[in-house]
């Protein structure tokens, strides 16, 4: 089977952290369309150090109401990297919605904001932040990857023990035989 | 609702420590616009002309023009205006970079700062939460640290931060206010900030902007973006490559200097070095600034990259954009480039103007040579003119013996020294140092931008037009696409491109009279709708045929901002505001007599017809011999109230 995999490639030599692409992004999601600008409303978010020559444009992904321990340090180029200042230690690179920081969330309400790569109807050609960022430090490419439909075992294993230990054996066997009979 | 701009401003008084949020009048967005346009109007209203700059009643106003943070592409300018320590007249200075846009997100069009904190202070804006707080530990700190120090103490990476460095501490006149990626460095707004005992404000906000039209608004960016793309790839033929392009001049990119190089002069504005420039040192030069510009950078939401991020090994890291480059060089009259990049360091840490500071430096050089200054002035002044430089620099930051003198300026300093040094003051209009440039000729169109520019300095005031003919063979093309020219004037404006440099037609009797002003009047409506409306000139009004221009700008007004604004209100609009920033500063005693440039401009000058151009000029703008405004000038434009004060003060007789 075929499926269209939509991708935001980033060039970290080309950001040059201008901003750009939270602007058009935060503005296609106003509603109306367009109607207002808040960076922080943006799916896309760059971290950006002038001095430290740092620019690094992320995208919101998950949503996750845990925190994690955090990862202070990340690495460019093998050069270790955190987002602002030295001696402050910040989940620097990170597109997660989570409640350690205010990032990727709705200023107002708090709710999670996540990359929907803009999607509308009639579709864009491409995202708006691959759109406005003309240094082409963000592109977008459409790509057809072949893809087998599998079941994965692991999760299919996890799935009947849950049900195993919920029910126990005998429940879950009976059910089984039952909805082979419906076939 | 409010579109475009936020409605509210902040008042902070640093005398008292009051903070308040005020609505302003949407009468005054019509009228004024907003950035310089209502900087001019509130300064006109609570600054009387008998405040001196360092004044705890004089104000100092930072403001987001009124564009900034729409989409509007480059809209990102901070206009800052107060009153010059070098002149008492009124200034405006604009930088770029991402503090006014963050500005407006918190939810304010402008922060207007009165009084005089009794100890250091900086102000953190974090939308609706505003503290003034405690500055001391941050006292001589340079501008860049600074705003370090205040992200890291506020734990808050995308706070964005002005700040002055040593020379705004010491209230040197030429001291600049400094964000990342930019400065407004002329007229020594950083002193009026350091006299407030001002070290900074930091601002964050989260709020949103709103858009009048948004569909239609949207539609205009895009159509700028495809225009700047255009722009990028095709350059202007015909003139030099660092005036082919748009953005701010783009010396962090090109390599070829010779047009700087050959038409400014060198030293304290003396001598033009012409044949300086050739392969061997473009070779060189090009080597050492590949190896210290680790990266090109924009302001916020410009695709432009006219600023360099420059790190010099030794030196701390700083941001470069435009001229300055080789001012320094130039000034001390050095043959590397990598000098330039090692004093910028320093000068951008101490915060101060990238234009005067060099011409000062130079001056104080002259003069030791001259032997006005000696070594009694100046003990242990070194022989080589780099280190002279250096040691002069650091001086004047902290106006230490001939630095304190110094520090005023060439005007202030020429007076104090004496002993002839008065004939050495060659290059400032108005008390203020302008850039470099002696020529042979009378440039017609630069006398009178030179002489009548409120912005006092000329690289602020040009654009638009060609500074030198056009090769023949690409006249006719050149006008083929020149879609910037203002309705009514296509066809004037086409033929003079066109006839520029024919048999005749050369500087200075051409253009004639009447051209020059007309011309004159279209470059500087320009930048006064820019500086309203916040866009960086450099895609606007400085370049040629640049994305913005008088036909679409007033769709971005209306669109955006929800205001009925044709080409032709828009004009009268900057017009409006060109004719109070002249206001506050007649009220303030500038008059005829201080319009002129330094003696030695030109070689050959025509008293003559220097008056003739500028009779018409004053005549072509309503405005009397005495250059102001008159009763039916400032009628027209609404500005009643300036002609009432006039007559009350007796700058004019009651009609």
């Amino acid at each position: 089977m075929k499926r269209k995999v939509k991708v935001l490639k980033i060039d970290l030599n080309k950001c040059m952290g201008c901003r750009a692409c939270e602007v058009a992004c935060a503005a296609f999601h106003a509603n109306p369309k367009y109607s207002n600008v808040n960076p922080a409303r943006s799916r896309i978010h760059v971290f950006r150090n002038e001095l430290k020559n740092v620019f690094v444009p992320v995208k919101s992904s998950f949503y996750t109401s845990a925190e994690c321990a955090g990862r202070p340090i990340y690495f460019i180029d093998e050069r270790p990297q955190s987002n602002y200042g030295d001696g402050i230690s910040v989940c620097g690179f990170c597109g997660a919605s989570c409640p350690s920081r205010d990032l990727f969330k709705e200023p107002d309400s708090g709710l999670p904001l996540k990359c929907d790569m803009c999607e509308d109807d009639p579709p864009l050609d491409e995202p708006m932040c691959a759109k406005w960022c003309l240094v082409d430090a963000i592109t977008y490419e459409e790509r057809e990857e072949e893809v087998e439909e599998e079941a994965k075992p692991d999760e299919m294993d996890s799935g009947v023990q849950a049900l195993i230990d919920k029910y126990g054996w005998e429940k879950v066997l009976d059910a089984v035989y039952r909805l082979s009979k419906k076939g | 609702m409010r579109y475009a701009e936020t409605g509210c401003v902040l008042e902070i008084d640093l005398s008292t420590g009051n903070i308040e949020r005020v609505e302003t009048d949407p009468q005054m967005t019509e009228s004024y616009l907003g950035g310089l346009g209502t900087n001019a109007k509130i300064l006109w209203d609570r600054v009387p002309p008998e405040v001196e700059p360092f004044s705890p009643e004089n104000l100092l106003i930072f403001s987001a023009g009124f564009l900034v943070s729409t989409p509007a592409p480059s809209a990102n300018r901070t206009i800052i205006t107060s009153l010059s320590p070098q002149n008492s007249l009124f200034a405006f200075s604009i930088m770029g970079g991402y503090w006014a846009p963050e500005l407006k997100f918190a939810g304010y069009d402008k922060v207007i700062v009165r009084g005089k904190a009794p100890q250091w202070v900086y102000i953190w804006i974090n939308n609706d939460k505003v503290e003034i707080r405690d500055a001391r530990h941050l006292q001589g700190r340079s501008t860049y640290e600074t705003a370090e120090m205040i992200r890291e103490e506020l734990n808050e990476p995308r706070a964005q931060v002005i700040s002055i460095g040593l020379a705004g501490e010491n209230r040197v006149y030429f001291a600049s206010i400094e964000t990342h990626r930019g400065s407004a460095s002329r007229l020594g707004l950083g002193a009026v900030m350091g006299d407030k005992r001002l070290k900074a404000i930091a601002v964050r906000g989260t709020k949103d902007i709103n858009i009048a039209k948004p569909l239609e608004f949207m539609n205009e960016c895009n159509k700028i973006l495809d225009y700047i793309q255009y722009r990028l790839n095709n350059p202007i033929p015909g003139v030099p490559p660092i005036l082919a392009y748009i953005g701010s001049p783009q010396e962090m990119a090109l390599h070829d200097e010779e047009w700087h190089l050959d038409s400014f002069a060198w030293g304290h504005a003396r001598k033009r070095r012409k044949g300086f420039w050739n392969k061997e040192v473009e070779k060189r030069w090009a080597e050492t600034m590949e190896s210290v510009r680790k990266r090109l950078i924009s302001c916020y939401n410009c695709p432009v990259r006219c600023a360099g991020i420059i790190e010099v090994p030794g030196c701390p890291t700083y941001i470069l954009k435009c001229f300055s480059k080789l001012t320094y060089v130039m000034a001390a009259e050095v043959d590397d480039l990598d000098f330039g990049f090692q004093i910028l360091s320093r000068a951008q840490h101490y915060g101060v103007d990238g234009f005067t500071a060099p011409q000062v430096l130079a001056f104080a050089v002259e003069l030791y040579e001259n032997g006005i200054l000696t070594d009694s002035d100046m003990e242990g002044f070194p022989k080589d003119n780099k280190e002279r430089f250096f040691w002069l620099l650091e001086r004047i930051v902290r106006r230490e013996g001939i630095g304190d003198v110094l520090a005023d300026g060439v005007y202030w300093a020429a007076r104090k020294i004496g002993r002839g040094a008065e004939a050495f003051d060659h290059n400032t209009i108005k008390k203020h140092e302008q850039v470099p440039i002696k020529l042979g000729m009378l440039n017609p169109i630069y006398y009178i931008m030179w002489s009548t520019g409120e912005k006092i300095n000329i690289t602020q005031i040009e654009g638009q037009i060609p500074q030198a003919p056009l090769p023949k063979e690409i006249r006719e093309e050149f006008v083929k696409d020149w879609i910037q020219v203002p309705t009514g004037k296509e066809e004037r404006f086409k033929q003079f491109i066109l006839e520029w440099g024919e048999e005749g037609k050369v500087f200075p009797f051409w253009p004639p009279p009447d051209l020059v002003a007309e011309l004159v009047e279209w470059q500087e409506i320009m930048h006064y709708i820019d500086d309203c409306l916040g866009l960086c000139a450099g895609v606007s009004s400085f370049p040629i045929k640049p994305p913005y221009h008088i036909h679409n700008l007033p769709l971005f007004v209306s669109y955006g901002g929800g205001l009925d604004v044709d080409e032709n209100e828009l004009w009268k609009i900057a017009t409006r505001v060109r004719n109070l920033v002249r206001a506050n500063n007649i009220r303030r005693g500038m008059r005829r007599e201080d319009e002129k440039p330094p003696e030695d401009h030109w070689k050959k000058r025509f008293p003559e017809y220097e008056k003739k151009l500028m009779d018409e000029y004053y005549k072509y703008r309503g405005w009397n011999s005495n250059g102001i405004p008159t009763k039916e000038t400032l009628m027209n434009l609404n500005l009643g109230y300036v002609y009432e004060d006039f007559v009350k003060r007796g700058i004019l007789k009651e009609e």
